[in-house]
C-alpha cells in the first residue's frame, strides 16, 4: 500500500471511518429490509476509502459536494450517526430536520454542500464554491464527488472548462464504480475519461479507489497545490459499489455477476486491506481493531434506536424553510 | 426629479450594491467590457474590474450552477442571462439546485443570487429571443419573481433582489431598456410583494405586469374618457404576490382584467385571475378576464408578431364589455 499519513492516530482515524461508513450502511440497509425506512437508498459499502482518503486530506473549511449515493461522504466529512439516522428516517433531529432524505442528507457545518439527487448536479455548485474561494481570497478547497455515469452530463464540460481558465481550486473526484444504475461504465463512455479532464489542461490522475493511504497520499498533494492556485485537478477513483444500485435492486445478475462481486470483495476490500496493513505494520493489533469496530456498531445500534423512537417533523414544518428570512 | 432610463437604474442598482458590499459580483456572457450587448452593464467593469465583472464562455447551466454554489458559500452573485428564453437551458441548476437548497437542507444553507434576464415581444427576433416565461419559474416554490415595470422600480427592486437571502429572477421587458422614468437621487428599496396602486379607479381593475403596466395605463387613459373609471395596479412582484393588494381593488372595482406578456395558457394571468376568483367572487360582476399573449410561438413577421401581444385598444374593448355587463364566452 501506498505511504501516507504517518502518525497511528491518523491510521486508526482513517480505519475507524471507514468501518463507520460500512456499519451505517450495514445498517440502513436492515432498516430498508424491515420496511423500517421510507423510500430508497443507495449504499456506499465497497467505496469507503475513497470517501475517507479524501475527506481526511480536507479540513472544516474545505467543502465538498455528494451525491445520491452520499452517506459515504457525509460520514467522512465528520458528521455523527444520530442526526444522519434520524435524517434517514425522516424525523425532524436530522441534519437536514427531514425534509432532505438519503439523497439530500448532509452534515452542513462541516462543509458539505449537500447531496444531490440529480446525477451530476453538484458540479456547477462545486465550481462555484471554489470560485468564491478564490473571490474572497480565501485558502479552501472543494471536491466535487460524482459517480462515472456523471461524465456524461455536459455541465461537467462547462464547468471543467470555466475552472481550467480561472485555475479555481476545485477537484474532481469521480467515483469509477464501473456502473451507472444497471449499466456498464464503457457502454456509457467513450474513450478515456482522464483524457477527457486534460483536454482542458486539467492534471488528471486515476488512482486505486481501495487503497485508502493512495487515495489520501494523491488528495493531499492536490489539495496542497490546489491552495496554492495551482487547481483544478481530476481524480477517477476506480472503486466498487458492494450493493445494488440502491437496497432494491437485489437480483441483478442479468447485468452484473455474483463472480464478479464476490471478487472485488474478497481480493480488494479497502477495510480488510487496511487493516491489515495496520497489523503487519504494528500499528495496531487484531484485538485493538476489533475493539474499535465493537465501538462503532454499539455506536451505530444507539443511533438507530434513538432514531427510530425520534420525533417526526411537526406538521407546522411544512411550509417551513422554502424561503430563507 | 431627474430622469433615467431602465437600462441606466439597473446599471446603478447594481454598482450602488456592488459598492456596499464586497461579496456581490457579476458574472454572464459579455456582461463585463461589452456591457452586455444591452448595454446595461457599461461601466461596471471599469470601476469594480474584471475580478468581479466576469465575462464567462457560453456556458449556461455551468455559470448558472456555479453562481448557486458561490451563493452557498457566502458570495452574493448576480447571474446575466442575456436573453429570458435561455431560461430553458438552466432549469436544473435554478429550479432543483438553487430554489431547493434551502429547504432540502432544512433551513441550513441559503442561496442569495439574483438571476436577471429578460423578456418581452415586438423586437421582431422571433420566437427563440422573445418569449415572457416569468411563469415558469413562479411555479417553483423558492424562487422570487420580480418584474419591473419601469425605471424606478428596475432600480428598487434590483436592490432589494440582490441583498434578498434567496434566489431571485428578475425580468426586465428588454423593450424598455431606454425607457425614461423619475428615479430620485438618493437611495431607496422597494420590498418584495408590495403592490402599487398606479391609479386610482372606480369600475374595474386593471393588473399588469411589467410592460403591461404601460398598456393598462394607456387603456385606463382611453376609458377614462369614455366614463369609465379603471384602476391600475402593478404587483411588482409575482413572487411573492401581494394578494391583498389586487382583492381590495377588486372587491372595490367588481372587475378585474390580468395582463402578462406570458402565454395566456396555464400562466400568470391564470394564476392571479383564480386567486380572485377564490377569494372575491361574490363581489365579482363579471368574470376576471385573462390576457397574455398568444398561444403560438412568437412569429418573426411584423404583421403576425404584433397580433401576439396584448395592446391598450383589446384592453380597452374587454373593459368595456365587462363594464356594459356583457358576459364573454369563448372569442
Ligand atoms: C439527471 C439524472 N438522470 C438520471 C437519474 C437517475 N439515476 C440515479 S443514479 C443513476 C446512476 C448514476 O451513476 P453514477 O454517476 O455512476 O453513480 P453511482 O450510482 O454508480 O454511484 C441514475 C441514472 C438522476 N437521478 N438524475
Ligand atoms: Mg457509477
Amino acid at each position: 500500500m501506498a505511504k501516507a499519513k504517518s502518525n497511528t492516530e491518523d491510521y486508526l482515524r482513517m480505519y475507524s471511518q471507514m468501518v463507520r461508513i460500512r456499519t451505517f450502511e450495514d445498517n440502513a440497509n436492515q432498516l430498508y429490509l424491515s420496511a423500517k425506512m421510507p423510500g430508497l437508498t443507495h449504499m456506499y459499502s465497497g467505496e469507503e476509502a475513497v470517501a475517507v482518503g479524501i475527506c481526511e486530506a480536507l479540513t472544516d473549511d474545505d467543502r465538498i459536494t455528494s451525491t445520491h449515493r452520499g452517506h459515504g461522504h457525509c460520514v467522512a466529512k465528520g458528521a455523527e450517526f444520530k442526526a444522519m439516522f434520524c435524517e434517514l428516517l425522516g424525523k425532524v433531529e436530522g441534519y437536514c430536520r427531514g425534509k432532505g432524505g438519503s439523497m439530500h442528507i448532509a452534515d452542513q457545518s462541516h462543509g458539505n454542500l449537500g447531496a444531490n439527487a440529480i446525477v451530476g448536479g453538484s458540479m456547477g455548485i462545486a465550481t462555484g464554491s471554489a470560485l468564491r474561494a478564490k473571490l474572497q481570497g480565501s485558502d479552501d478547497v472543494t471536491v466535487c464527488f460524482f459517480g462515472d455515469g456523471a461524465t456524461a452530463q455536459g455541465l461537467w464540460y462547462e464547468v471543467m472548462n470555466m475552472a481550467a481558465l480561472w485555475r479555481l481550486p476545485v477537484i474532481y473526484a469521480c467515483e469509477n464504480n464501473g456502473y451507472s444504475e444497471y449499466t456498464k461504465t464503457e457502454e456509457i463512455a467513450a474513450g478515456s475519461i482522464t483524457a477527457r479532464a486534460e483536454a482542458f489542461g486539467i492534471e488528471a490522475h486515476q488512482v486505486d479507489g481501495q487503497d485508502v493511504l493512495a487515495v489520501n497520499d494523491l488528495t493531499r498533494k492536490l489539495v496542497a497545490r490546489a491552495r496554492k492556485g495551482e487547481g483544478p485537478f481530476f481524480m477517477e477513483l476506480m472503486t466498487y459499489r458492494y450493493h445494488g444500485h440502491h437496497v432494491g435492486d437485489i437480483n441483478r445478475e442479468y447485468y452484473r455477476s455474483k463472480a464478479e462481486e464476490k471478487a472485488w470483495r474478497d481480493n480488494r476490500d479497502p477495510i480488510i486491506r487496511f487493516r491489515a496493513h495496520l497489523v503487519s505494520e504494528g500499528i495496531a493489533t487484531e484485538e485493538d481493531l476489533d475493539a474499535l469496530n465493537t465501538a462503532i456498531e454499539k455506536d451505530a445500534a444507539e443511533a438507530v434506536a434513538y432514531a427510530l423512537e425520534a420525533a417526526y417533523p411537526d406538521a407546522s414544518e411544512v411550509d417551513q424553510h422554502v424561503y430563507a428570512a | 426629479m431627474r430622469e433615467i432610463t431602465l437600462s441606466q437604474a439597473v446599471n446603478e442598482a447594481i454598482a450602488e450594491e456592488m459598492r456596499r458590499d464586497p461579496t456581490v459580483f457579476l458574472m454572464g456572457e459579455d456582461v463585463a467590457e461589452a456591457g452586455t450587448p444591452f448595454k446595461v452593464l457599461s461601466g461596471l467593469v471599469e470601476e469594480f474590474g474584471t475580478e468581479r465583472v466576469l465575462d464567462t464562455p457560453i456556458s449556461e447551466p455551468g455559470f448558472v450552477g456555479m453562481a448557486v454554489g458561490a451563493a452557498m458559500t457566502g458570495a452574493r452573485p448576480i447571474v446575466d442571462l442575456m436573453f429570458g428564453d435561455f431560461i430553458f437551458l438552466v432549469m436544473d441548476q435554478l429550479c432543483n439546485q438553487a430554489a431547493k437548497t434551502h429547504y432540502m437542507s432544512g433551513g441550513k444553507l441559503t442561496v442569495p443570487m439574483v438571476l436577471r434576464t429578460n423578456m418581452g415581444a415586438t423586437r421582431r427576433s422571433a420566437a427563440q429571443h422573445s418569449q415572457s416565461l416569468q411563469a415558469l419559474v413562479a411555479h417553483i416554490p423558492g424562487l422570487k419573481v420580480a418584474m419591473p415595470s419601469s425605471a424606478y422600480e428596475a432600480k428598487g427592486l434590483m436592490k432589494t433582489a440582490i441583498r434578498d437571502n434567496n434566489p431571485v429572477v428578475i425580468f426586465e421587458d428588454k423593450l424598455m431598456y431606454q425607457d425614461k422614468a423619475p428615479v430620485p437621487e438618493e437611495e431607496y428599496l422597494i420590498p418584495f410583494g408590495e403592490a402599487h396602486v398606479k391609479r386610482a379607479g372606480r369600475d374595474i381593475t386593471l393588473i399588469g405586469t411589467s410592460s403591461m403596466v404601460q398598456v393598462a395605463e394607456k387603456a385606463a387613459a382611453i376609458l377614462e374618457a369614455e366614463g369609465i373609471s379603471a384602476e391600475v395596479i402593478d404587483p411588482r412582484t409575482i413572487v411573492p404576490l401581494d394578494e391583498a393588494t389586487l382583492i381590495e381593488s377588486v372587491k372595490k372595482t367588481s372587475r378585474a382584467i390580468v395582463i402578462d406578456e406570458g402565454h395566456q395558457s396555464y400562466g400568470v394571468t391564470a394564476e392571479i385571475a383564480s386567486r380572485l376568483n377564490e377569494k372575491a367572487f361574490y363581489h365579482l360582476d363579471a368574470p376576471v378576464l385573462r390576457m397574455g399573449a398568444m398561444d403560438v410561438p412568437v412569429p418573426f413577421s411584423p404583421a403576425l408578431e404584433d397580433l401576439t401581444v396584448p395592446t391598450p385598444e383589446q384592453v380597452v374593448a374587454n373593459a368595456r364589455r365587462l363594464c356594459a355587463g356583457e358576459l364573454i364566452h369563448a372569442a
